[in-house]
């Protein structure tokens, strides 16, 4: 009689090793993943290579100097150049300070209409008039803004420089009111007003219930009511959304180019006709640019990615604790 | 004889009818003031009538509502109408652009716009001559491709930020936050400086794709990290407890519940793109023929048709570029529709 063997089956091995198909998944998620951040690298690198060699002969003066010219002989070659931003860069600023400010407080009070005023009909109809509005192309807002808005925002100007003159933004020397940075302000308002009524409704609509229960249990109107648990709870969050619409603004170009006209000085007036915008810019310089003419683009595109990414990242900061913050 | 008495609900948070009769009458006021003022002083046009008729009935309720109920009821009656007028000049601007788009640019449309293009015309021609068959043509297949590079980037973004969360989830929902607000322009000059420079070194509709695709992809990514995070982690849980692993669970059970939101998201990012204008004048070289081969040959596209038409000027141009305009809102509308129509319908389980 032979000894029965006993088979005694081997415990699995218990691992919290992923299989290799897992492995494989995450591995090319996480390359999907890491493309924006190689995207935004590559973008920052080949402008910044490209425009180097300008950034280097214009110095510190790429970003406070006013004009641009360049002269070339017959062969092509570059004889002088002079690269400067400033002019463009007020103007973007202006322009852009301008449309926040406009859009701002219309946005503000729009998103306080659709969440605590507006019967549920009228506000699904509104929000989704705001999304579509965030949806049209900017060409299309600039075509408008040119031939159907100019003029009445023109004759608005008219009418803030005679009654409001005596104020320092509305003075003017030359009474010369066409395609101003105040015109482009505006059609850039109606641009970002869908961005900032979003970002502020979401915010707003956060806003705990306990405590606007309380508020009016307590017997307040309203308004009493807005400002003593709304504003509080929403004010970083509001500012967050204006700033996303100041990024917004201050990368617009087709819309900007259409309606602004473009002068390479220095213009803080903010209804004289003559403004400027790095985007713009670009666009009206390139279709004739030599190649030394496109690195200094190239540059001054870097310097507008910059500012804008910053504008961005501080919102998207501030949406965001806000957001969390909860209370 | 008994009578019967029924009790009749009071409202007593209701206006009367004394109070709502008193609240017309203000209205009726109002307008009536801003009439006068128009009609007696040197002040004239719409802007003035809209001016006054505001002040005149923010100032008539408020003053009306203090010797009611004192100043807090005041102040919460002006702010009523200062909340008003905030939602009044949102909706007008869109009122505005659709009514003018409709107006100008129905004229300029004709059957013969879809079936030509512009080899044979300039922008000042004729209305009958010529078309944006080409520019249609160019558009869909610039979108077209940026969609097969931009949805897989899209999605495997949105999937690592709700499936692996891994290390870098706080860094890369916050780049793409940050590229959402990359200016179209830059976009434009990366690839300028980056690709058509360098390499192929000739304008044509890749290129232009490949800028549309930077600016897609943020928003494809948004969006479908939104839907993906509504997807109850129940379903998830129940994939790897039937033994699935990570990669089974997501591609069979999450991305599937998840379709029609995932739809929603790349139709949002096309709606976001199929206008961009400032990349497409840097990059495709707006060609006036149908061109199929997006890797040679510039390739025309609607927002560029548009933007030469507008430029030339002429009244048969205009007429052009606002039927160039009504062409594309249609499609974003369309577009944007059906993105809310499919959002609004529930996740699928």
């Amino acid at each position: 009689m032979s000894v029965q063997e006993l088979l005694i089956p081997k415990p699995r091995e218990i691992t919290t090793e992923p299989r290799f198909s897992d492995k494989v998944f995450r591995g090319v998620v996480t390359t999907g993943g890491l493309s924006s951040l190689l995207l935004l690298g590559l973008i920052a690198l080949f402008l910044g290579y490209r425009g180097f060699e300008v950034l280097r002969q214009e110095g510190i003066g790429f970003i406070t100097h006013a004009d641009w010219s360049i002269s070339t002989d017959d062969a092509g070659n570059v004889l002088e150049s002079h690269f400067g931003l400033a002019a463009m860069l007020v103007g973007t600023i202006l322009c852009s300070l301008i449309a926040v400010a406009i859009a701002l407080p219309i946005s503000v009070f729009c998103a306080l209409f659709l969440n605590f005023y507006a019967p549920g009909w009228l506000k699904k109809i509104m929000v989704t008039i705001i999304d579509m509005m965030a949806a049209f192309p900017s060409i299309l807002f600039g075509i408008w803004g040119f031939l159907v808005l100019m003029p009445s925002v023109e004759y608005w100007a008219k009418l803030l420089h005679k009654y409001l003159g005596f104020m320092p933004f509305f003075k003017m020397q030359v009474p010369f009111y066409t395609r101003s940075p105040f015109v482009a302000g505006v059609v850039l308002a109606i641009m970002i007003i869908p961005i900032i009524t979003s970002v502020s409704r979401e915010i707003f609509s956060q806003a705990p219930l306990d405590r606007i229960q309380a508020a009016y249990a307590l017997g307040a109107t309203r308004w009493a009511m807005i400002k003593a648990v709304v504003i509080p709870h929403g004010r970083s969050g509001v500012i967050g959304g204006a700033m996303l619409g100041l990024g917004r603004a201050m990368g617009e170009t087709v819309a900007v180019f259409t309606v602004l006209n473009i002068v390479f000085q220095i213009n803080w007036q903010m209804l004289l006709g003559a403004g400027g915008n790095v985007a713009s810019l670009i666009i009206l310089k390139f279709g004739d640019a030599s190649p030394y003419e496109i690195k200094a683009l190239m540059a001054a595109g870097l310097v507008l990615f910059a500012m804008t990414l910053i504008v961005n990242a501080l919102a998207n900061l501030i949406v965001r604790t806000t957001g969390k913050s909860g209370r | 004889m008994s009578t019967t008495i029924t009790a009749v609900p009071t409202k007593p948070w209701q206006a009367s009818k004394r109070e709502r009769a008193l609240d017309t009458g203000i209205f009726l006021a109002a307008i009536t003031t801003s009439f006068l003022v128009v009609a007696l002083t040197s002040m004239k046009g719409k802007l003035a009538y809209f001016t006054i008729f505001f002040i005149a009935y923010a100032l008539l309720t408020s003053v009306f509502k203090a010797t009611q109920r004192g100043s807090a009821a005041a102040k919460d009656a002006f702010v009523n109408s200062l909340v008003a007028i905030g939602a009044i000049v949102t909706v007008i601007p869109v009122a505005s652009i659709l009514d003018t788009v409709l107006r100008k640019g129905l004229p300029g449309i004709s059957f013969n716009l879809f079936t030509h293009d512009m080899a044979l015309a300039t922008p000042t021609d004729p209305l009958n001559n010529g078309g944006l068959l080409h520019a249609i043509t160019g558009t869909l297949t610039m979108v077209a491709i940026a969609l097969f590079l931009s949805v897989p980037i899209g999605i495997l973004t949105a999937l690592y930020l709700t499936e692996i969360k891994g290390r870098f989830t706080g860094p890369i929902r916050f780049l793409v936050q940050a590229m959402s607000g990359v200016p179209s322009i830059v976009a434009g000059l990366f690839i300028l400086s980056a690709i058509l420079y360098p390499i192929t070194k000739a304008y044509s509709g890749l290129m232009g794709s490949l800028s549309l695709t930077i600016l897609m992809i943020p928003t494809i990514a948004r969006t479908s990290e939104e839907v993906l995070n509504l997807i109850p982690n129940e379903l998830r849980e129940a994939g790897t407890a039937l033994g699935g692993t990570q990669w089974r669970t997501v591609a069979m059970i999450v991305l599937p519940a998840a379709r029609s939101g995932l739809v929603t998201a790349i139709i949002l990012g096309v709606a976001r793109i199929a206008g961009e204008t400032a990349p497409i004048l840097l990059l495709t070289g707006g060609g006036d023929k149908v061109n199929p081969n997006a890797f040679s040959g510039p390739m025309g596209s609607l927002p560029y048709y548009i933007w030469k038409s507008f430029n030339a000027g002429s009244p048969e141009a205009i007429t052009r570029a606002w039927a160039g305009l009504l062409v594309l809102v249609g499609l974003v509308l369309i577009l944007f529709t059906s993105a809310r129509y499919l959002g609004s319908r529930k996740v699928a389980k």
